[in-house]
C-alpha cells in the first residue's frame, strides 16, 4: 500500500504549489478564471505522468551528466504534444494560456519531480507520484482560480454565484490580486497544517547554485 | 523614424506596461528567491538580461530559416530549449578552455535557462507577435530591463519588510507576495503611458 502514499502525499500534505511553492508563474499567471486553472491543472498532470513514466523507464540508460538536457527534451515533446492536442480540440482554452501552455516546460514540478522522484523510483510509484503532484497542483490552481474569478468577477467556473452581495472587484482579476490571493492563500494552508513558514522550493531547482552563488550563500 | 518608434514603444510597453514579472509572471522563482538583497537582484536581473537577448538572437534566425521553411513550426518549444541549451553549453566549453575566469561567471547560466520561464518565454512571444529580428531585440531588452527594474525595486522592499513584525502566519513567502501585489498594483498607473508619449 506504500504506492498509494506516493499518490496521495501530493494532495495535500506536500502540494506542490501551496506546501512546496513550486510552480509560481503558472500559479498567478492563468488563475484569472477557475476554468483555465483546471485546463493548465490537467495538461501539466499530463505531462508529469508522461515525463515521470517515461524518465522512470529511462533511469538506468541516461548517462548523469547529460540528463538535464534529455529530461527537457522529453518533457518539451509532450509539452508539444498535449499543445497540439489543445489547439485542435479545445482551441478556446489555448488561447487563455497562451505561451503559459509553452511553458510547461520550465514548470520546475515537472523538472523537480523527474530529479527527485522519477529518476530513483520504479515505474508504478513513479506514475502515481506525478499524478497525485499534478492533481495537487490541479486543485490549487481550482482553489486560487475560483477565489479571483467570484472576487473578481462575482462567478465560479462562468456561473454567476453571488450576483447580489459580492461587487465584483477588477484588481482580483489583475496580475495584483494574483500575488495578493495567492499570499494569502498560502498563509491559510500554513496556519492550518501548523507549518513553519517556508521560503520558495528550492529544493530541486537546477538553477538554485546560480541563485545561491548571485544572492550571497547565506541568503538562500 | 517610424521604425525608431516602433522600437520605442516596444521597449517601453516591455519595461512598464508589460512587465515580464509583475503583469506576465515570467520569471517568479527568482524574482521571490533572489531579491533578499540588492546586490543579489543586480546580478539576476544582468544574468537574465544576457540570456534573454542571445536566446532571442539564436532562435530567430533558426526559426524562420529552419522551421519555417520545412514547415515545422509547431516543434518551436522542442528546437528552442535545445538550441538555446547547446549553445551556452557550447559557449562554457569553449569558455572553460580559453578563458577560465570568463568561464567562472558564466558556468551558471546552464541551468538557468532550463527552468527560469522568462528565457523560454520572450523566445515565444517573439514569435506570436511575429517580431522582426531588431524588435525581437529590443523586446528581449525590455524584458530584461523591466526584469531587473522591478527585481531591484523588490529588493528595497524586501528590506524595509524584514526589518517590520510581520504576523506569524504572514511570515516568508505569503507576506513577499503580497508585497509584491502591492508594488504590481503601482505598475498598474502606467497604463496609458506609452500611448500618451508616442501617440499610440
Amino acid at each position: 500500500m506504500s504506492c498509494m502514499k506516493e499518490f496521495t502525499k501530493g494532495l495535500i500534505k506536500e502540494n506542490p504549489s501551496l506546501v512546496m511553492l513550486l510552480g509560481m508563474c503558472p500559479t498567478l499567471a492563468v488563475t484569472t478564471m477557475a476554468a483555465n486553472g483546471l485546463g493548465m491543472g490537467l495538461a501539466t498532470t499530463f505531462v508529469l505522468v508522461c515525463s515521470n513514466l517515461v524518465i522512470s523507464l529511462l533511469r538506468k540508460v541516461i548517462p548523469d551528466t547529460v540528463r538535464l538536457p534529455c529530461y527537457i527534451v522529453m518533457i518539451a515533446g509532450f509539452v508539444t504534444f498535449v499543445s497540439i492536442m489543445l489547439n485542435a480540440f479545445l482551441p478556446e482554452l489555448a488561447e487563455a494560456l497562451g505561451v503559459f501552455l509553452s511553458l510547461i516546460t520550465v514548470n520546475c514540478i515537472i523538472l523537480g519531480r523527474a530529479e527527485m522522484f522519477a529518476s530513483k523510483n520504479k515505474v508504478l510509484p513513479s506514475v502515481l507520484d506525478g499524478l497525485g503532484m499534478g492533481l495537487g497542483f490541479t486543485l490549487s490552481l481550482i482553489i486560487v482560480g475560483s477565489l479571483r474569478e467570484l472576487l473578481g468577477t462575482g462567478r465560479i467556473f462562468g456561473f454567476d454565484i453571488a450576483p447580489d452581495f459580492i461587487e465584483p472587484m477588477t484588481v482580483f482579476i489583475l496580475p495584483a490580486g494574483g500575488f495578493f490571493t495567492l499570499g494569502c492563500v498560502i498563509a491559510i494552508v500554513g496556519a492550518v497544517t501548523r507549518k513553519k513558514p517556508k521560503d520558495i522550493g528550492c529544493e530541486s531547482c537546477p538553477s538554485r547554485a546560480v541563485c545561491k552563488e548571485l544572492a550571497g550563500k547565506e541568503n538562500v | 523614424m517610424e521604425l525608431v518608434k516602433d522600437l520605442m514603444i516596444i521597449l517601453f510597453t516591455g519595461i512598464l506596461t508589460e512587465n515580464f514579472i509583475l503583469c506576465k509572471f515570467y520569471g517568479i522563482c527568482p524574482f521571490l528567491g533572489v531579491s533578499k538583497t540588492t546586490d543579489g537582484a543586480v546580478g539576476m536581473g544582468l544574468a537574465v538580461t544576457a540570456v534573454m537577448i542571445g536566446a532571442s538572437a539564436v532562435t530567430y534566425p533558426i526559426y524562420h530559416f529552419v522551421l519555417v521553411p520545412l514547415g515545422i513550426e509547431y516543434l518551436n518549444t522542442i528546437c528552442f530549449i535545445l538550441v538555446i541549451a547547446a549553445l551556452v553549453q557550447t559557449v562554457e566549453m569553449i569558455l572553460k578552455k580559453h578563458i577560465p575566469k570568463l568561464y567562472k561567471s558564466l558556468g551558471v547560466y546552464l541551468p538557468l535557462i532550463t527552468t527560469n520561464c522568462a528565457v523560454l518565454g520572450v523566445t515565444i512571444l517573439n514569435i506570436d507577435r511575429g517580431y522582426s529580428f531588431i524588435e525581437a531585440l529590443v523586446n528581449a531588452l525590455a524584458g530584461g530591463v523591466g526584469f531587473l527594474l522591478v527585481m531591484v525595486i523588490f529588493s528595497a522592499v524586501r528590506e524595509r519588510i524584514s526589518r517590520c513584525s510581520v504576523p506569524k502566519a504572514l511570515e516568508g513567502t505569503p507576506i513577499t507576495l503580497i508585497a509584491a501585489s502591492i508594488t504590481s498594483l503601482s505598475f498598474v498607473g502606467f497604463s496609458g503611458i506609452v500611448d500618451g508619449i508616442f501617440g499610440g
